[in-house]
């Protein structure tokens, strides 16, 4: 792997598929009683958010945690108006401390590749501007893989079947293999995804787009004309307009959030006709198939892109796509953190 | 200077795969006579098995767990539970390599608090991956004992570890290879001892 | 070793120049003028320079410089930027009136002027602001600069769009009182709010707002129509599409007045050096595509495009040391223009070396309505040279070495051929031996 984790599109099948199944590993772990590895024990890793988001900024400190790192929280004004110090010299005081990663969510797109290159320790990309979200993409296909029985050892290969998600280890006597080698199952070869949104503006999109590809998933994106990048075509999905007639061949349907402000820069004329054209909602759900699954990545905005049944309903992944958030990180933060430290330059 | 470690247990120890040149030690029938005896020992020691577990560590101690649990099955009548445990995030090697793959950590519902934990490994050389599992055990819960079985004790220990059950004793100097080959994972039962070819950086 | 600073003025022989139409000569410069140009010329008490091999252009002239003088001297003042014009073969540079306080009345462009006759590196001709303080709501003192001692002709708010097609229209229709030209700087602001880099590919890829194609021709197809319909001259700032490229090619084909420019980093680079997130390449108009860059080298060899200007735009290094969104906008390049020109058109075939001369001193001279410039070397001509060895070694550029206060350059690193050997300016030796005189 990479020493940073900036994008997804980066990632090589088995790097994806390694950063998965080591989650799956790490999943397990939430059932103990001490919630807790040594391996990272010593190591300093800094929450760098220059964005808010308490979510995504806790769980990465659980993850850290867990793996008995030492974190530090530095939460830092963005640019524009009212800015603090420069990236710059915010990195070369991270440095100073001795950051072994440093874990940045940015309002500029790029900013991780610009930190990558003024520090020693570790990128790991939390959400640059428009541009990447690769944990959030990562956590997504973690969560698609479980929900529709695809991690490796799940049981009867091809056909997706609906089963529950797995938890702890409860078995005894059963015939298993410990975790070999891989035969590059696990994947998600044909899934279909159906993402609908403000793809335009989405850096979890653009993350989820290239990780699916890469995990052998067809996606399919559904949004106005208007929020969809100019040269898409180019992009390895198919594009429509039409949600209804997506949803009958969808196995996952994604809901990205939409900003309200888009309205009024044009993007659609009201947020009535954005609902009523591209939003989940129950009638909408029902033409899914039945192993069909409900991601967001939050925060919702309820009753515009999701109605509020949909995200309750036993079809909807959201809950456990914040679980899932915390194993994802720890396995990011082992795989780039707990091993010996690669040779070469800097990104 | 090359960093030891316990070939066998992960499958990636040093030697490369060129098989060089290598002595079968141990092959299919002889495993099998072992693994009975190992199984009526732990039976004897622990009187009947009442409340054991097996756990075998990644990746040949697990089939060789699952055989010693079949074994003693066997024998008692009864079903003796078995697993897994993954020792690799508490490894005290973990910054000399690239950061390995997870093995599977699989217990049965009520835990390991209480129980007489026997360790299963194939190869018993430095004695870290043990001290590993012991800091793992540590985390899970609280047996009652802890034991260890293995299929071959090759000497040079680093740490003050020993087996209670051992499989075959084979004295070896630190320029061999022992690799153990299983059928669940390699096809054929064997215990191979052979030169140490130079590890590649 | 001779006194440079005593000899950079006086007389000079230069021997066995190569002039741009290919013949060899020898040149002889007395009193600001080339007095005499023929074979084995002799003169006493002439400083004698060797100047076998080296192609003789007239001074080069740059429509499109910053020079950041009132206001940013951090970035560069009318010192270092006329050092770094001069080592980069300029006899004459027009400064752009972006400046703080912005270049919008007589007072400022004559402080420039004056600046510039100080630092006698070369000839600084001040633009003066279309629009106060460039708002793009009311014109500027226009007359005023005109007639002042800066003896303004090119009108400009570059950085800016002059955007309401009405004030663009009056624009157009003013200057024409003193043959003036207004430099439009087209970049319709409805389509390019918060926009960092060319609308494509990548920008998508990226994550970075777009600068779409459509936002340049646009309003460069609106004011060549507006330039036509009221009879006067339009002049478009660092073309930067191929599309643009074809509408100058039909607004000429109509003999309307419309003259053009494009940058050397258009001519060489695209919007894939963006990858990597380096401000060093954002500029505005963005780095485009492939097939932009190949248009325009298509325009520049026919002429559509008229000639080469720089737009230096020198920037501190933390305006450039950060994210992208939060860098500045512009690139340097007085230094290399020439070095680049002869990459992208000579050395591909495009364009020869009266080529060159034309589209980097002749052209931009009369679009400028600047007197003494833009001369082809010639008996009786003034002694506005540049003298460029083609066949230097490509180098790597280094902006550290660079005369220039600021080294955002995009093509640090990169090998340009050719090198500025000597330049004079009415017959005073500005560099020699490809170094500043003072």
């Amino acid at each position: 792997m990479n020493r940073h984790l900036i994008s997804a599109a980066d990632l090589s099948r088995d790097d994806a598929l390694l950063i998965l199944d080591t989650a799956e590993e790490l999943a397990r772990m939430s059932d103990r009683p001490i919630k807790k590895l040594p391996t990272l024990r010593g190591r300093t890793v800094v929450n760098l958010f220059f964005e808010d988001s308490t979510r995504t900024r806790i769980s990465f400190e659980a993850a850290a945690k867990r793996l008995s790192a030492d974190v530090i929280n530095f939460s830092a004004k963005g640019s524009s108006v009212g800015k603090g110090e420069s990236l710059k010299d915010t990195a070369l005081t991270l440095e100073a401390m001795g950051a072994d990663a440093v874990v940045i969510r940015h309002v500029a797109s790029g900013a991780p590749h610009r930190l990558a290159g003024w520090i020693r320790g570790h990128v790991i990309n939390a959400g640059d501007g428009m541009h990447e979200h690769p944990t959030q993409a990562l956590l997504d296909a973690f969560t698609i893989r479980r929900r529709l029985g695809l991690q490796p050892g799940a049981g009867a290969s091809g056909g997706i079947g609906r089963r529950a998600a797995g938890r702890g280890g409860s078995r005894t006597g059963g015939a298993r293999t410990g975790g070999g080698a891989r035969t590059g199952g696990g994947g998600l070869d044909g899934v279909r995804v159906t993402i609908v949104g403000d793809v335009l503006h989405s850096r979890v999109a653009r993350s989820n787009i290239a990780l699916l590809n890469i995990l052998g998933a067809e996606v399919t994106l559904v949004a106005p004309p208007t929020l969809l990048p100019i040269a898409v075509d180019g992009w390895s999905c198919e594009v429509s307009y039409d949600l209804d007639a997506v949803l009958p061949k969808s196995d996952v349907i994604m809901m990205l959030r939409v900003q309200q402000e888009r309205m009024t820069a044009a993007y659609f004329p009201s947020v009535r006709e954005y609902s009523r054209r591209y939003g989940l909602d129950a009638g909408r759900m029902a033409m899914l198939p039945e192993h069909a699954i409900v991601m967001h990545p939050g925060p919702m905005n309820r009753g515009v892109e999701i109605a509020a049944e949909v995200a309750d309903s036993p079809r909807s992944t959201i809950v456990e796509q914040v679980a899932n958030g915390v194993s994802i990180r720890m396995a990011v933060l082992y795989l780039l953190l707990g091993g010996a430290e690669l040779s070469g330059e800097a990104r | 200077m090359h960093a030891r470690t316990d070939e066998g247990s992960t499958g990636d120890g040093p030697g490369g795969d060129s098989p060089g040149s290598y002595k079968r030690v141990l092959g299919p029938a002889e495993i099998r006579r072992v693994l009975s005896r190992i199984a009526h020992e732990i039976l004897e020691r622990t009187h009947g098995a009442d409340d054991i577990l097996l756990l075998g560590i990644p990746t040949r101690g697990v089939p060789l767990a699952e055989r010693l649990a079949g074994r003693a099955t066997e024998f008692e009548h009864r079903t003796v539970p078995w697993g897994s445990l993954d020792v690799t995030m508490y490894r005290d090697d973990l910054r000399l390599r690239p950061a390995r793959a997870l093995g599977r950590t699989e217990l049965p519902a009520d835990g390991i608090d209480g129980k007489t934990v026997i360790l299963v490994d194939d190869v018993l050389y430095s004695g870290r991956t043990v001290r590993a599992a012991l800091d793992a055990l540590t985390d899970l819960g609280r047996p009652r004992s802890v034991q260890l079985a293995v299929l071959v004790d090759r000497g040079h220990r680093e740490l003050p570890i020993r087996a209670d059950y051992v499989g075959k004793n084979l004295p070896t100097s630190q320029h061999e290879t022992v690799r153990v080959h299983l059928a669940e994972t390699d096809g054929e039962d064997a215990v191979l001892l052979g030169e140490w070819k130079e590890a590649l950086a | 070793m001779e006194d440079t600073v005593n000899g950079a003025a006086g007389t000079w022989l230069l021997r066995n120049v190569t002039l741009p139409g290919g013949q060899r000569t020898d040149l002889l410069l007395h009193d600001g003028g080339i007095a005499e140009a023929g074979s084995r010329l002799t003169a006493a008490g002439a400083q004698v320079l060797d100047a076998g091999g080296l192609i003789a252009l007239p001074g080069l002239v740059d429509l499109h410089t910053h020079l950041r003088e009132p206001g940013r001297e951090d970035a560069e003042t009318i010192e270092t930027g006329t050092r770094a014009a001069a080592l980069g073969g300029y006899t004459a540079v027009h400064a752009m009136a972006n400046t703080e306080p912005v270049a919008d009345t007589a007072g400022v462009v004559e402080q420039v002027w004056r600046l510039g006759r100080e630092a006698g590196h070369c000839d600084v001709q001040p633009v003066g602001a279309v629009t106060l303080g460039l708002g793009g709501t009311r014109l500027a003192e226009l007359g005023a600069m005109a007639d002042s001692a800066a003896r303004v002709r090119v009108f400009s708010d570059d950085g800016r769009c002059v955007s309401d097609p009405l004030l663009m229209r009056r624009a157009l229709e003013y200057v024409k009182a003193f043959d003036g030209v207004i430099a439009q700087h087209a970049q319709e602001p409805r389509l390019t709010e918060d926009a960092q880099m060319n609308e494509g590919a990548v920008s998508g890829r990226l994550g970075l707002s777009g600068w779409p194609a459509v936002a340049e021709e646009a309003i460069i197809a609106r004011d060549c129509l507006l330039a036509a319909h009221v009879g006067s001259a339009l002049h478009v700032c660092h073309v930067s599409t191929a599309g643009s490229v074809e509408i100058i090619r039909w607004a000429k084909s109509k003999g309307w007045r419309v003259t053009a420019e494009v940058t050397p980093h258009h001519l060489l680079l695209t919007d894939e050096l963006a990858e990597d997130y380096d401000p060093v390449y954002k500029v505005n108009p963005p780095l485009r595509t492939a097939a932009d860059v190949e248009g325009l080298r298509a325009g520049l060899a026919d002429g559509t495009i008229d000639c080469v200007a720089t737009d230096h735009a020198p920037h501190p290094a933390e305006a450039k040391d950060t994210e992208w969104a939060d860098a500045a906008f512009g690139m340097t390049g007085l230094e290399i223009a020439l070095r680049a020109v002869q990459q992208a058109m000579v050395e591909t075939g495009l364009l020869d070396w009266a080529g060159v001369a034309d589209r980097m001193s002749v052209r931009p001279a009369v679009i400028g309505r600047l007197s003494g410039h833009g001369i082809l070397p010639a008996a009786g001509s003034p002694a506005n040279l540049t003298l460029y060895d083609p066949a230097a070694a490509p180098e790597p550029v280094d902006p550290a070495a660079h005369a220039s206060k600021s080294r955002n350059s995009p093509f640090r690193g990169v090998p340009l051929p050719g090198q500025v050997v000597a330049t004079f300016l009415r017959g005073t030796a500005t560099v020699l031996d490809g170094k500043a005189t003072s």
